[in-house]
């Protein structure tokens, strides 16, 4: 059919039909999405320790100077490290899981493009989406997993944590990090990348501050209001599973936390709401 | 999937209707075209004719509002999936992956469709090597300049052996080196079985790669056609272009000024059948002095050529030089879509 002679000798490309076209849409599909995870795992490998220093000094930080130098000098009590621990791992596990998927799409989608190459990848475009939410997730786990033996360095005597609750620790750490990772979906699909900064100040920063990271649920009894604000905080309830699995019981004395049938409800129905708006919002932006 | 027809075709357009859900007109209304296995393929027109939509369909970034389209009989509204196996797309702007190295960008691209290690392994250093970037291939992509982003991306997209290759202004702000390297690869790719379909604003590109031709503006296809036979639906047909001078002896013997020159132009117009004749001034100095340009225009403006040197031989002026100039597929180009900007 080419009018044109053949210029090169050379082959660029071995003729199409030597290409092995696997069987199974499911497999084909299934090797994608593998081969796209396992592209995410070596970049955020590759820069290993920056992504650790990224997400773990501010929680480290925040463990620093309320769990170990307010109590020291008398500002707050003794113990009051062992409340914070939770919260700090909470929090470390959402907004990790949140800002791996938000702050990677705005960028992308905005100009970027760089995604471009996996949508064109053989498999339905919401496995992309998934995937990226899988992935943030396991990246918020191995930063709240780090928490815990950093912790032991910086609280010293004060890291107190019950030996019983290891599998609600796990179960409740598990579902924080898909609920950031679905947060940072919606996110992620609906900021553009000149919001950038608008959405560090109007999102991570109410979400740092409601979340019960650094004060327990039920001592809000006080300001009801205020108590009220935090449920709407999807932290709130990671923050509030992780202290009712942490910490120890002093002289009998239970602390009391948020049920844990709240709090595995607010994290579930978080998954499943922003998971589904940012699926939506994503197909919306990548297919026209 | 079920009513796959085997047809001989890489791509079928079937009245493709896109309209945008905030756009009050249609970005692509009712298009219909065929590219046949093997060919390449231009799809032209001025930006907003519809051509990056038309593109975002065949690669399934847009969904068609209504009509059908089929890539290797696949249709791509029905089964996106089997569509990204046997198509590849080389896009305007570089949408390289900075997070991995050149090589890399290879590798996991066929990773993603499932290329087997060894296979993906050879490939990605013989399409380096190929492409020239052989050396290059440890380099993040950051440190690539246009014309290594834009090989880096061809062989990407080759990197699966896609049937069907698309090109969207694929040597756009290239330097001319890279512009011909790319052609030869492209003809190279297409001998081998490859059907190629390319957009671009460079005519001459179209003219020299393209077996057939659209032109599309405002969503439409205007025409379709090979290059030879596009550029004879210009008004005029060809033309034949003839400079005259006239000696000092037939100027005094005729008039002064412009006088003299007009009898050549009805000399030309009584003695050849030419459908228009114009008469054009030429700078007046040094060896130009007192040269005339004619231009005559026919269907097939060979025909004129000896008429024309009978009559300007009877008037006796001297012919400089001659010759029949075609339409080129620009002048189709802007005869089909205007001069207006957009």
């Amino acid at each position: 059919m080419s009018t044109t002679t053949p210029v090169q000798a050379t082959s660029v490309t071995p003729p199409t039909s030597q290409v092995k076209r696997r069987e199974g849409r499911t497999a084909i599909a299934a090797t994608a999405f593998f081969a796209i995870l396992q592209r995410d795992i070596a970049v955020t490998g590759r820069d290993f320790i920056a992504f650790l220093l990224q997400v773990l000094l501010q929680p480290l930080f925040f463990l620093f100077i309320f769990g170990t130098v307010l109590p020291a000098i008398g500002i707050a009590r003794q113990g009051f490290g062992a409340l914070l621990l939770p919260g700090i791992v909470a929090l470390t596990v959402v907004t990790t899981a949140i800002q791996g998927v938000a702050l990677p799409l705005v960028l992308d989608l905005g100009f970027a493009r760089e995604i471009d190459d996996r949508l064109l990848a053989p498999l339905p475009v919401s496995l992309v989406a998934l995937e990226k939410v899988i992935f943030a997730a396991m990246r918020g786990l191995v930063a709240g997993a780090v928490i815990f033996p950093l912790a032991y360095l910086i609280l010293g005597s004060e890291f107190q944590v019950r030996a019983d609750g290891i599998g609600v620790i796990v179960v409740v750490m598990v579902l924080a990090a898909f609920a950031g990772a679905s947060l940072g979906m919606t996110i992620g699909t609906l900021v553009r990348p000149e919001q950038i900064g608008l959405m560090f100040a109007l999102i991570l920063t109410p979400l740092l501050f409601t979340g019960c990271v650094q004060y327990p649920w039920g001592t809000l009894g006080v300001l009801k209001w205020f108590q009220i604000v935090t449920l709407f905080n999807p932290l709130t309830y990671a923050s509030e599973g992780l202290r009712y699995a942490m910490v120890p019981h002093f002289h009998g004395h239970v602390l009391p936390t948020l049920w844990l049938g709240w709090v595995f409800l607010g994290l579930s129905a978080t998954i499943v709401i922003f998971f589904a708006i940012g699926l939506q919002t994503f197909r919306r932006r990548v297919v026209n | 999937m079920a009513t796959q027809s085997n047809t001989n075709n890489a791509i079928e357009v079937e009245h493709l209707v896109k309209r945008y859900a905030t756009a009050k007109v249609n970005a692509v209304d009712d298009i219909s075209f065929v590219v046949k296995r093997g060919e390449i393929f231009g799809l032209l027109g001025p930006n907003g004719a519809g051509k990056t939509t038309t593109i975002g369909v065949l690669t399934t970034s847009v969904v068609p509002s209504s009509g059908t389209v089929r890539i290797m009989d696949i249709d791509v509204a029905a089964d996106p999936m089997g569509v990204k196996q046997r198509m590849a797309v080389v896009p305007q702007q570089s949408n390289l992956d900075r997070s991995l190295r050149a090589r890399e960008i290879l590798t996991f691209h066929a990773m993603y469709h499932g290329v087997p290690k060894a296979e993906r392994e050879a490939r990605a250093d013989e399409l380096l090597k190929e492409l020239g970037l052989g050396e290059r291939g440890k380099d993040v992509v950051r440190r690539y300049s246009g014309g290594m982003a834009q090989r880096l991306m061809l062989a990407r997209s080759l990197m699966h052996s896609p049937d069907v290759l698309v090109l969207d202004e694929p040597t756009n702000s290239l330097d001319p080196q890279s512009r011909l390297f790319l052609w030869d690869r492209i003809r190279s790719l297409n001998a081998q079985g490859v059907t190629i379909l390319l957009t671009t604003h460079d005519m001459d590109e179209a003219d020299q790669l393209c077996e057939r031709i659209a032109i599309m503006d405002h969503g439409r296809v205007l025409v379709l056609d090979t290059p030879t036979e596009l550029k004879k639906t210009v008004p005029g047909g060809t033309r034949l272009e003839l400079r005259v001078r006239m000696p000092e002896r037939v100027a005094v013997e005729r008039g002064s000024d412009g006088q003299p020159k007009s009898y050549i132009l009805n000399a030309l117009r009584e003695m050849t059948d030419a459908t228009s004749v114009e008469e054009v001034p030429v700078k007046d100095e040094g060896a130009e002095h007192g040269v005339t340009l004619y231009r005559l225009f026919a269907a097939d403006a060979n025909e004129l050529v000896l008429g024309a040197t009978q009559a300007i031989g009877r008037m006796g002026a001297e012919l400089r030089d001659l010759r029949v100039v075609k339409p080129s597929l620009e002048d189709v180009f802007i005869h089909l879509t205007g001069r207006n900007l957009r």
